[in-house]
């Protein structure tokens, strides 16, 4: 065994989890990223929370505009179809080149998010795709939008009572079109760049962003008439990554039809 | 002293209990108190793919899971597959492409290869290549192990 000593917790309800947030306990939603921290004692929690048995945590819903994930879902059960898609693709296309199979079969959308780390897809393609995340603590449930969430480098809205539940998320409409680029220097590994862009003629959208800065993801709220070189040497100063960023957001408004 | 925390789920079919430190991977569970050292360690940090094994159902990587959180799971190592179709088809194919050296990436391999044939029945050398991605192999490189694969997807 690697990591330093813990306890750990298994919630079955969100009220039991949220009484175990204190004197910096980890969550563990997959723990696809927290295992290697913890493997590797960069993270020396005196308590783990695993919140995967909270049913609340694994369930989705659907209305005509939105689609509710529960923060445990699984990037395998995006991959898959397993749970509704309110994105036309984006979203499955983005969970399917999220790391390995295997890693895809224990992660999940809201661990990832809330972990934060820059170059993982879901801070970026959520920001992207908009919607809110619904967070609860003891003071009850509160929403945040979707592009303020991350608000920097593996730092999120999220205060230290808090628990990510769910993820709200707009639904598409059939004539959006959306494009996703990343630079990865091998099959699944973290990306070096990421770019995306939605164009939602019915809904009036016509957004870009771009992730893996050393930072929260960098959102365009109109990219019509964006010059990505300009935008990446805004947010990079190192010649190659501006040069990755600019490709990468050049490629994905040209798949949104947006450039 | 942190305190022990019992657990309870089945191992390649059989029910096991144990009284274990939280911080105990489910690789080292299976190694050490299972005695089934099929699952290999290679990385410990998730990369690599030699500890392989499948959860419920679907390969996991057993060096960041953590044994306490597989409570009521169902975990088959590379010893439950002695009698299963696909892995008896694999192995066959495995041996015929060389498609192995040393043996170390070897149960992690055949995971993912038998994840791949039962999963994307069609898929080509590229998408064989991209899911192979997470399994790391520095004997023979891949080709062996790609034709092995694709001699499986392709036999009736």
């Amino acid at each position: 065994m690697k990591p330093a000593r813990f306890e750990y917790e298994r919630p079955q309800d969100v009220p039991a989890a949220l009484s175990l947030l204190k004197n910096e306990a980890r969550i563990l939603a997959g723990g696809q990223s927290l295992g290697p921290m913890l493997n590797l004692r960069i993270v020396q929690p005196p308590l783990v929370v695993d919140v995967r048995s909270i049913p609340e945590l694994r369930g989705f819903s659907e209305d005509p505009e939105t689609v509710t994930l529960g923060a445990c879902t699984t990037h395998a059960a995006i991959e898959d179809g397993r749970v509704p898609d309110p994105s036309r693709g984006l979203m499955r296309h983005v969970a399917s080149n999220i790391a390995y199979r295997a890693v895809r079969n224990r992660g999940t959308i809201g661990g990832s998010l809330a972990h934060a780390d820059p170059a993982a897809d879901w801070p970026s393609a959520l920001a992207l795709l908009g919607g809110v995340a619904i967070i609860q603590n003891p003071e009850g449930k509160r929403e945040i939008a979707l592009e303020r969430f991350v608000t920097g480098l593996f730092s999120t809205a999220l205060a230290d009572d808090d628990l990510l539940v769910a993820l709200r998320l707009n639904k598409l409409s059939e004539k959006a079109r959306w494009g996703y680029w990343k630079f990865c220097r091998k099959a699944g590994e973290f990306p070096q760049a990421i770019a995306g862009a939605l164009h939602d003629p019915e809904r009036g959208v016509t957004r870009a962003v771009i992730g893996a800065l050393r930072g929260a993801p960098h959102v365009i709220a109109d990219a019509r008439h964006c010059d990505p070189a300009a935008e990446a040497a805004r947010l990079c100063a190192d010649p190659y990554e501006r040069q990755l960023h600019a490709v990468a957001l050049r490629r994905a408004l040209a798949q949104a039809h947006l450039a | 002293m942190t305190r022990t925390r019992r657990v309870a789920f089945t191992v390649n079919g059989r029910p096991v209990q144990a009284e274990l430190e939280p911080r105990t991977s489910l690789a080292d569970f299976v190694r050490e108190s299972e005695r089934l050292t099929g699952t290999n360690l290679g990385c410990e940090h998730g990369v690599c793919g030699a500890c392989t094994l499948e959860i419920d159902g679907a390969p996991a990587r057993s060096c960041i899971t953590l044994a306490a959180a597989c409570e009521g799971a169902h975990v088959r190592t590379i010893e439950a597959f002695d009698d299963d179709p696909v892995m008896e088809k694999l192995r066959e194919a495995f041996s015929a492409e060389h498609a192995l050296q040393c043996g170390y990436c070897t149960p992690g391999m055949l995971m993912t290869a038998r994840d791949i044939v039962l999963r994307l029945p069609g898929a080509d050398e590229a998408r064989i290549r991209l899911e192979l991605s997470g399994n790391l192999c520095r004997c023979t490189g891949y080709m062996g192990i790609v034709r092995a694969i694709q001699r499986v997807l392709k036999a009736p």
